[in-house]
């Protein structure tokens, strides 16, 4: 690849870099800090104000093992993350990251101690400004989690949780998180929009929230008969009414065996899944974004001989590494390396605004030649993964990293190679991989199809198959966690694209 | 705008809580894994962490995921030698970039691995003997100490006041602030004297005098007799205790009743004796006799490793043990204990012997001899002596042991000694 960015004009001869050594100080931080502010504001980067910590790198393995969260309640699964990472740590096999980031307003950054200054400065630029600025800007992240609100309501879900521990015991509680941690994937809206989550809304509407809940459950499971009316009705009230997908949110609703601090847990475990959800489906565009601004801000200081070129060597190394993409048929290949891909996008984006080919001038007529500033932060603030690789994915980048896509059909004996980075291709690759990036895609489709309200209280989902593909062997298990929240039996069907449902495994309350 | 804030100092073991509920949730497998850790371990190597590795399918954590099959499609990076329309042969594993929904944690790995700290190993150890607590404290803990001597400081608490040094300090304190104040008395009452002497003892110069002698002897008067910095505490320091040396004896039937298992269970009584000294001794050896029909002197591998067949000869080891005793161990400047076990088998008119050695030579240099008998049938020869033994000598004891909950007994004694 080419690094027609920065390297054509040498920097500034009369250089005066900030600082010289790789040993950091809280006064170097400072001044390193606010020079990048500086060049940020340049950009027209906007942020939330953000708090930079110094960690220990046990602090960084805490962070790590809590997905990053400042505050979490306390389940047996964040230990063995946490047993894991210092495991591999303490064995030299992974080098801790660099930096931890939520979007919280002050957005949090972590450093690590240990790291040289030319580390902390590329963290902090990174973070600091890349995340936080995606963070700020990002559609998804501003229609679905409240960044001001967040730190609050971890702070309460916490607190909530070790109440329940001390008044139900902690068996009990860490029953129910299993259960409701593994159905947080299917414990997420993925087309309604949430209420926006605050500590002193949520602890005055909890009780209320508690005795009202309970009312409504009472009333669908009325014992009491009905049968006068029951003639007409019972084809009428089909419940639910309509398939629905968030699982979690049924149970909650309409679980009838859960006391109401069970229903207010399946409802921080639901919470705390929708706001990790924007994250799961930006993260080559998150990724790419602040690795693209670190690297465009630490040039421009280099550029301006604040840096020195020791400093640049080491910060181009790590660089390098983060954004290295392993062949398919190597023995590190784990995937599409979504910093590679995002930062090579980002990248990509900024050379057809300034310098179209031919071929970007027909596939992108309204990008090239226009303010690159102004284009990336289009991009950057209306799109998620999927539409974003569907509307920017250039045939120069699919030629860069040589994509190519197969077909896996089991009922074919061989794979197929369906389309590579040639004209005929770029299209057919451009939208498979767009599709590789769709949640919708990647995870099962499951939704609660129908209950039994006047028979054995069962309840039924459904699996919408996707290209055929089955569910996969855990399925009686997962079945077991959600009979567990439901209290009666719960029951699975496939349904394939002709509409033929197949049963496929019960489980007993 | 922005912050800089140093965390480094704020808690450290925010996952600790964590941590522990993984190892509660988790404990059966835990403790399988230790007690297998145990086996591996030598006799004397037991306060140490643990690498402990568990199945990682025990603590999956499920989500709703595909199986193989169906069609998918499948964008990977790095093309060199394709073109569309190629058709490959799936690769044996499953083709490149499967593995979707696998392992939700990403580690491909059989086995869950990770590291048990000193302080939760020994308690998983413990566990299994079902030690008393008191017992599990005392062996717990670092080495007992002493307070030693260590001369005077300034600062201490009241009863540790040396009222001797004080006192000391006190009169070298009032004679230094004295001084300046009585070599002025002593010139002025001199000098009234003299006034007196001259017959002007009714002047004013000589009242001047008698004031300031006055006032001086009030100064002098006014000296502290004894001030908070003149006090002096004895100083005391901690002193590790153990200072002496012992030797411990493990004893071991080798003959071919003694399986895998039974010797399992003896490797845990002799590192229950093992950890219990190392609390109250500096220095420990340790000497490995095997037995069947002779005795043998030989190092831990050996020790626990083979058996062999033929009948059993209990006395030929006691015999060995106190040979060695009396070549290297005199027991004036060593500590004796001994550990045996055995299955209980002995050849019949050895069993009287093995009491006569045990009474007249071996216990009275000893300080502790324990004796079990692992999985034995009915009790033989042996265990019928042995009760003599124990009826005669208070440092002997004696258990049948059918689990590792049995060792404890046997030094129920010893450590009684050790907490009254």
């Amino acid at each position: 690849m080419e690094t027609e960015m920065e390297s054509a004009a040498p920097p500034d001869a009369r250089r005066q870099p900030l600082s010289e050594g790789s040993e950091w100080t809280f006064e170097l931080l400072d001044v390193y800090d606010r020079e990048i502010a500086r060049v940020a504001a340049l950009y027209g980067l906007d942020t939330y104000p953000s708090q930079i910590e110094v960690i220990t790198s046990e602090q960084m393995i805490d962070a790590y093992s809590s997905v990053g969260m400042p505050v979490g309640y306390h389940h047996w699964s964040y230990g063995k993350q946490f047993l894991a990472t210092q495991k591999s740590y303490q064995r030299g096999q992974m080098g801790l990251a660099y930096e931890i980031v939520i979007n919280s307003s002050p957005c949090i950054a972590y450093l690590m101690e240990e790291n040289t200054m030319t580390m902390q400065a590329l963290v902090i630029a990174h973070a600091a400004y890349g995340h936080n600025s995606f963070f700020k800007g990002n559609y998804l992240f501003r229609t679905w989690t409240d960044a001001e609100g967040i730190l609050d309501y971890l702070v309460f879900a916490r607190n909530f949780i070790a109440d329940c521990e001390q008044r139900h015991g902690e068996a009990a509680v860490e029953e129910l998180l299993d259960s409701c941690h593994a159905l947080m994937n299917l414990g997420v809206d993925r087309y309604k929009r949430p209420a926006r989550l605050s500590m002193a809304k949520e602890q005055a509407r909890q009780a209320e929230r508690e005795a009202y809940l309970q009312s409504q459950v009472n009333d669908l499971w009325r014992t009491l008969p009905a049968k006068q009316a029951a003639g007409q009705t019972k084809l009428a009230t089909r419940f639910p009414s309509e398939p629905q997908e968030n699982l979690l949110y049924f149970i909650e609703k309409n679980a009838p065996r859960l006391e109401p601090w069970q229903r207010e847990i399946v409802r921080i475990v639901r919470k705390i899944a929708q706001y990790f959800y924007p994250q799961r489906q930006t993260q080559v565009m998150n990724e790419g974004w602040a690795t693209f601004w670190h690297y465009t801000l630490l040039n421009h200081l280099y550029q301006e001989g604040k840096l020195t070129d020791g400093f640049m060597m080491e910060f181009l190394q790590s660089h390098t590494n983060v954004v290295y993409q392993p062949p398919y048929n190597s023995r590190f290949y784990s995937g599409i390396n979504p910093y590679a891909l995002g930062f090579g996008m980002f990248r990509d984006l900024r050379r057809i605004c300034e310098r179209p080919t031919e071929e970007d001038r027909r596939w992108f007529p309204d990008l090239a030649g226009s303010d690159w500033v102004k284009s990336l932060d289009f991009a950057m603030r209306n799109f998620k993964d999927e539409s974003f690789v569907a509307q920017y994915l250039s045939p120069r980048l699919i030629r860069d990293m040589k994509l190519f896509a197969l077909v896996d059909d089991d009922q074919d004996d061989k794979l197929e190679v369906k389309a590579i980075h040639d004209d005929a291709g770029y299209r057919t690759v451009r939208q498979l991989l767009a599709d590789q990036y769709n949640l919708g895609n990647r995870e099962p489709n499951i939704q609660v199809y129908a209950v039994d309200i006047f028979g054995d209280r069962s309840l039924t989902l459904r699996h919408y198959m996707h290209d055929r593909r089955p569910l996969g062997e855990s399925t009686p298990e997962m079945l077991r966690h959600v009979a567990r929240l439901w209290g009666y039996p719960v029951r699975i069907e496939s349904v394939d694209q002709n509409g033929v449902s197949q049963q496929l495994a019960t489980s007993e309350a | 705008m922005n912050r800089l804030v140093d965390r480094r100092l704020s808690g450290k073991n925010r996952s600790a809580v964590n941590r522990q509920r993984f190892l509660r949730r988790f404990k059966a497998q835990i403790r399988r894994a230790a007690a297998e850790a145990v086996s591996g371990r030598k006799v004397a190597d037991l306060e140490r962490g643990e690498r402990i590795s568990i199945p990682a399918k025990d603590l999956s954590e499920p989500v709703f995921h595909h199986g193989p099959g169906g069609r998918r499609n499948l964008v990977l990076p790095g093309n060199r030698e394709f073109v569309s329309g190629d058709r490959i042969d799936r690769p044996e594993d499953g083709g490149a970039g499967k593995g979707s929904g696998g392992s939700p944690d990403g580690e491909g790995m059989d086995e869950f691995v990770f590291e048990l700290t000193k302080e939760e190993f020994m308690d998983y150890f413990f566990q299994d003997l079902a030690l008393p607590d008191l017992v599990k404290k005392q062996l717990a803990a670092a080495p007992e100490v002493k307070k030693a001597r260590a001369g005077f400081v300034s600062q201490g608490n009241p009863s540790s006041l040396h009222v001797v040094r004080s006192m000391k300090q006190a009169i070298g304190r009032r004679m230094a602030m004295a001084a300046g104040p009585r070599d002025a008395l002593r010139e002025a009452e001199a000098a009234l004297e003299q006034l007196v002497a001259q017959g002007l003892g009714a002047s004013v110069e000589a009242d001047e005098l008698r004031d300031e002698i006055e006032a001086l002897k009030a100064r002098i008067a006014a000296v502290p007799f004894i001030d908070t910095w003149d006090l002096r505490y004895a100083h005391r320091v901690d002193q590790p205790t153990p200072s002496s040396q012992a030797v411990m004896f493990c004893l071991l039937d080798v003959s071919g009743s003694m399986d895998v298992g039974r010797k399992n269970i003896a490797k845990r009584f002799f590192m229950l004796l093992y950890l219990f000294l190392t609390r109250s001794y500096e220095r420990i050896d340790l000497v490995f006799i095997r037995h069947h029909t002779v005795a043998r002197e030989v190092d831990e591998e050996e020790f626990f490793a083979s058996r062999e067949s033929g009948g059993t000869v209990v006395s030929s080891a006691l015999e060995l043990m106190h040979e060695i005793i009396l070549e290297r161990y005199p027991s004036a400047s060593w500590n004796i204990y001994a550990a045996q076990a055995s299955d209980g088998d002995n050849w019949d008119n050895d069993s009287p012997r093995c009491r006569e050695l045990l009474l007249q030579n071996i216990l009275p240099l000893t300080q502790y001899y324990a004796y079990v008998e692992i999985e034995a049938e009915e009790p033989q020869s042996l265990w019928h002596e042995y009760e003599r033994v124990k009826a005669a000598s208070p440092r002997f004891a004696m258990q049948r042991i059918l689990t590792l909950e049995d060792i404890y007994p046997v030094f129920r004694e010893l450590f009684r000694k050790k907490v009254a």
